[in-house]
């Protein structure tokens, strides 16, 4: 079956926006119970986590530079660096290995 | 009142320069991604102005290129992004409880990571307007930054697109790191998720299960397990 781009567009922009305004619109109150709430507080990263490993080490044009990125950026974001600059330190990263791993 | 919106308003766009940085860079390697799944820059576009989600729209883009039915990615959005439910739920409690339902649509359109994080901060009930001011500067950077991705990922050269290619990557490892170094229970989670993700990539059968889903059952299983076995304590609640 051939799927349509705008029905997958409309998909992502509906779910996506029910999420977040259904809770504040509809749940006034705080949520009690401590199941779902430590649940919700887990997923996104659990979710992260298996989204960026193994997956990261076919990102880019060696398993390798991958890598050597993953590490990197694990250490700065553990020792503060910013969203940003991890980010583009794991770029840097990929970039500089790739000048030597892939002449 | 007047005053204290147009205040508001520009303490927001303030707060908001450096996330709209740090989402134009984002979004330029989530373009590549939607490079990938076929989409042309303008369609990605909408697709960013439309769910201001890294991770779930790269995980839509992923699933897209995968031919992925409907429902899959439906599924796929909504576990990728359930965390904005939390947050949504967290900052109802941070909204004056006469804040009217157009206010609380509006603010639903962008509650982001980094939107979040701001906005939970204020001191005292938030106001839209402050929301807004934020929203109005971050939001160019995530859409053009997406447009442009898709754009340039044809012209820049191979290594480039590569090394971009992470950049992704790097930004979900600084959102799930930093809270882990100080906490036990998440570093182990996250250790035993990329684990068991390396797992059912590998082994055989499971790793013949679409990737999307793969993730799904992942996040669900070990989510749950974790709340069963460590419930969040009230107080580190709010990261």
């Amino acid at each position: 079956m051939k799927h349509n781009i705008y029905i997958y567009m409309i998909i992502m922009a509906g779910v996506t926006y029910l999420i977040r305004v259904l809770p504040l619109t509809l749940i006034r109150k705080e949520i009690k119970s401590p199941f779902i709430r430590s649940f919700l507080y887990y997923v996104p990263y659990v979710t992260l986590a298996v989204m960026t490993f193994p997956a990261i080490l076919s990102a880019t044009g060696s398993p390798l530079s991958a890598a050597a990125a993953f590490i990197a950026a694990i250490l700065l974001a553990w020792f503060g660096g910013s969203l940003f600059q991890v980010a583009v330190l794991a770029c840097a990263v990929v970039f500089v290995a790739e000048l030597f791993l892939l002449r | 009142m007047e005053q204290n919106k147009r205040l508001a308003f520009s303490n927001g766009m303030r707060d908001g320069i450096p996330i709209a940085l740090g989402y134009f860079a984002v979004s330029f390697t989530l373009g590549i991604a939607a490079k990938n799944a076929g989409f042309t820059p303008l369609q990605a576009m909408i697709v960013s102005l439309t769910n201001n989600a890294s991770a779930g729209q790269f995980a839509g883009f992923t699933l897209i290129s995968a031919g992925a039915g409907y429902l899959e990615l439906a599924v796929m959005i909504l576990v990728a992004n359930a965390r904005y439910l939390l947050m949504s739920c967290a900052l109802s409690q941070k909204l004056d409880s006469k804040t009217s339902l157009l206010h609380r649509m509006l603010i639903g359109y962008d509650v982001t990571d980094e939107i979040f994080g701001i906005c939970i901060s204020v001191p005292g009930k938030l106001n839209p307007f402050y929301a807004y001011g934020a929203i109005a500067v971050a939001i160019p950077g995530w859409s053009l930054g997406t447009y442009l991705g898709v754009l340039m990922g044809n012209i820049l050269p191979a290594n480039v697109v590569s090394a971009l290619s992470v950049g992704l990557y790097g930004m979900f490892i600084a959102i799930i790191i930093p809270p882990a170094r100080k906490n036990k229970v998440l570093t182990g989670l996250i250790i035993i998720s990329m684990l068991l993700s390396l797992a059912f990539c590998k082994l055989p059968v499971i790793s013949d299960i679409p990737s999307g889903t793969r993730i799904i059952i992942l996040t669900v299983l070990l989510s749950a397990g974790a709340a069963l076995l460590f419930p969040v304590k009230e107080e580190s609640d709010e990261a």
